[in-house]
């Protein structure tokens, strides 16, 4: 099986240390893992603000950079969603739609294309858990990511209230209704520092960025990880 | 023919939104009713073991109307009609108000009674009534609150969700004519019974009546109103005369398709198994109810609606409120902010789509596209599509046009369609940064960035990039 690593854009440049750790849990388990330099960005910002035909050449770059690979896997389930959901929709074609249905959010190859949930980590702290929306309700991730998480040695999860809510992130919507996404950041963070958490995790790292940077402008004692990179650590 | 009255927004979202995101109390309401519908919602939606089954039958039922819409019409007249109902067409707001105002003049009563009804606030009947001299009378209990404190609704099944039971008394003692000051206290039944006792009079003497209708039934030609006071019965009943104002989009085509809908609809709406009061008439019973029966079958940009099929969608909409009940952002901003009628999710679709173009720009971006719209709706409008599909739209209309955005999206679209031209962006970026590290704080993040991204400061930190790009680290990695 080839697989290849679509890192996301976001991540390529600001998180470089969420794809390092995805390279390292499948390595771990086996596999190994390509990374097609071809590779830029989804386009899913693009596409959400509206600009279809700016959007239209990442799709095609997409599609050619991984189109020979058996499975494309991704740390960022909002960017597997823009693959797997809106990609259709916007340019619907035999071969988009291959690659589409081969491209997978972490978590959702892990249990179930590899059929692991114990993936040999090590991360003794205290954990909270942010399903993101795009996760939770267009990739259907269900409870994939806890399963891993809680198979975790050392890891204690601690429950999230109002877990399923959004952040307030939303892409563009964080800067065009700046207050009404601040109102959302408020609570969410509340509820983060509820559980006593002395980490946030989630499945992306732009609502990270967005949640992180709320708990760090007022101080809060929890810091935002991705979760492949608790995945990765021992 | 583009929809009028109360659908567009006088002011953009961002403006209203961050007026009504002042008002503290408001916050503390919201939240409040909303997670309690919500919660009551689940709770009932999850009893139903078919639930996924009956959106799936009420998308259907719904899609099968606006495929053969105008045949269902003439089906519905013709079965209204002869029946003995008067059917009048009207292709907007102005028209719809028009047909309603003449009906209302030619009884030459001066007062009406109102069923809680969204097309009439949709095309401003009580103000177009009022100019003519004739007093509208709201009975739904939220809808008369909202009217005593002459305001505007701020909730499709909840008009007067901003308020809370203080503020209502506060309103009642103020404005409701006869209110028994000594005896009114905020509690629920208190605030009720004074609202029936005030509402009683007007049942008993009013001579016209004016509703809406939740389904209109072609097949027979019958109206049905679901609520859950009785004051909508009383309307219906009482008066001599009833004039509906009914959306053309709310038609089902058989009496038997009500069995899918009446489950869908009180589950939704307001967390109930079934709702206390469905009423459903068809035409004149001679010597039962009233007499005279007009309805007025409304357009109002819903034929421009349907002509766009991925928008068209939105037309499945019974009017239950869900959506908003779930939606982050409606809980922070009410429905006030939305400027239409028709707030939250269902509006940010609707009402552009029934406005036409140039008015309503700001509502698709009124949302984080966070998708819980979308599971909680009982007809599965792809509520974020449709956002995404009028951004789309909105872009497109306005290309030619100068603006900081799109050449923001053309650049980055043309960098990143090329690995090496991507890769030497990232670099940039990285090695721009490397100076505000100089200014960052402890955990290396920046308190404080210039315009635009001075939006995100505001509330929040920003991080800086690392030393290295995952992809160097790659190419690094693997040079060997």
């Amino acid at each position: 099986m080839r697989i290849a690593l679509f890192v996301t854009c976001v991540n390529d440049l600001m998180f470089p240390d969420t794809g390092k750790a995805v390279v390292t849990v499948l390595e771990r388990l086996g596999h190994q893992v390509e990374f097609p330099l071809d590779q830029t960005c989804c386009g899913q910002m693009h596409a959400n603000s509206g600009y279809r035909a700016e959007t239209l050449p990442l799709v095609d770059n997409f599609v050619r950079t991984f189109s020979a690979y058996d499975a494309i896997v991704a740390p960022s389930a909002s960017c597997v969603a823009m693959v797997r959901e809106s990609y259709p929709r916007l340019a619907p074609s035999p071969a988009l739609e291959s690659v589409a249905s081969r491209t997978f959010e972490l978590s959702e190859f892990l249990v179930d294309r590899l059929g692991v949930t114990d993936v040999g980590a090590r991360f003794p702290h205290r954990v909270t858990y942010h399903p993101t929306c795009h996760g939770l309700r267009m990739l259907r991730l269900g409870d994939r990511p806890r399963q891993l998480l809680e198979a975790v040695e050392g890891l204690t999860l601690s429950p999230l209230s109002g877990a399923e809510e959004c952040c307030g992130f939303g892409g563009t919507f964080a800067l065009k209704n700046p207050g009404v996404s601040g109102a959302m950041l408020a609570d969410k963070c509340a509820a983060v520092c509820d559980t006593g958490a002395e980490y946030l995790a989630a499945a992306d790292n732009s609502c990270l960025t967005h949640i992180g940077g709320g708990l760090s402008r007022s101080s809060a004692p929890v810091t935002p990880i991705h979760y492949a990179q608790i995945l990765a650590s021992r | 023919m583009s929809g009028t009255g109360n659908i567009v927004t006088p002011l953009p979202f961002p403006t209203l939104a961050r007026r009504e995101l002042g008002d503290q109390q408001l916050r503390h309401n919201l939240r409040k009713a909303t997670h309690t519908i919500r919660d009551k919602r689940l709770r009932v939606v999850g009893e139903v073991p078919d639930w996924e089954q009956l959106r799936m039958a009420g998308a259907a039922i719904k899609d099968d109307v606006l495929a053969r819409l105008p045949s269902l019409l003439e089906q519905f007249e013709a079965a209204a009609t002869a029946a003995g109902a008067t059917v009048h067409w009207a292709r907007d707001a102005a028209e719809a108000c028009a047909v309603v105002a003449d009906l209302v003049l030619a009884t030459g009563t001066a007062e009406v009674v109102k069923v809680k009804s969204m097309a009439t606030q949709e095309i401003g009947l009580n103000e177009a009534l009022e100019a003519v001299g004739i007093h509208a009378v709201e009975t739904d209990l939220a809808e008369l609150i909202v009217q005593l404190a002459d305001d505007t609704p701020s909730h499709i099944l909840v008009p007067a969700i901003h308020y809370n039971r203080t503020q209502i008394r506060d309103i009642f003692l103020e404005r409701m004519p006869g209110v028994d000051a000594s005896s009114l206290t905020d509690d629920p039944p208190a605030l009720a019974e004074a609202a029936r006792r005030h509402l009683r009079a007007r049942f008993l003497s009013t001579k016209v009546g004016i509703s809406g209708a939740n389904f209109a039934i072609a097949d027979t030609g019958t109206l049905t109103v679901v609520e859950s006071e009785g004051n909508g019965r009383m309307c219906l009943t009482l008066p001599e005369t009833l004039i509906s104002v009914v959306g053309i989009e709310k038609l089902l085509p058989t009496f038997a398709d009500l069995e899918v809908f009446l489950q869908l609809l009180p589950r939704s709406s307001t967390g109930e198994r079934m709702n206390p009061y469905t009423s459903l008439w068809t035409g004149v019973t001679p010597g039962d109810g009233p007499q005279t029966v007009h309805i007025v079958l409304v357009d109002n940009g819903r034929t421009d609606t349907l002509a766009d099929p991925v928008g068209r969608q939105a037309l499945r909409c019974i009017r239950c409120s869900a959506c908003l009940n779930v939606c982050p952002v409606y809980e922070r901003v009410g429905g006030h902010a939305y400027g239409s009628v028709y707030p939250g999710p269902i509006g940010a679709i609707l009402s552009p789509q029934m406005s036409g173009e140039g008015a309503n720009r700001t509502l698709p971006y009124a949302s984080t596209l966070c998708g819980a719209c979308f599971d909680a709706c009982p007809v599965r409008i792809d509520i974020p599509q449709v956002l995404v599909h009028l951004r789309q739209s909105g872009v497109d209309a306005s290309r030619g046009r100068p603006s900081a955005e799109r050449t923001a999206m053309r650049t980055m679209s043309y960098v990143m369609r090329d690995r090496r031209r991507y890769a030497a962006a990232l670099r940039a970026a990285r090695r721009g940064a490397a100076p505000l590290r100089l200014v960052a704080g402890r955990r290396g993040a920046l308190r404080r960035l210039p315009w635009p991204l001075s939006a995100w400061t505001s509330v929040r930190d920003a991080p800086l990039p690392p030393k290295q790009t995952f992809r160097e680290w790659w190419t690094r990695e693997h040079s060997s």
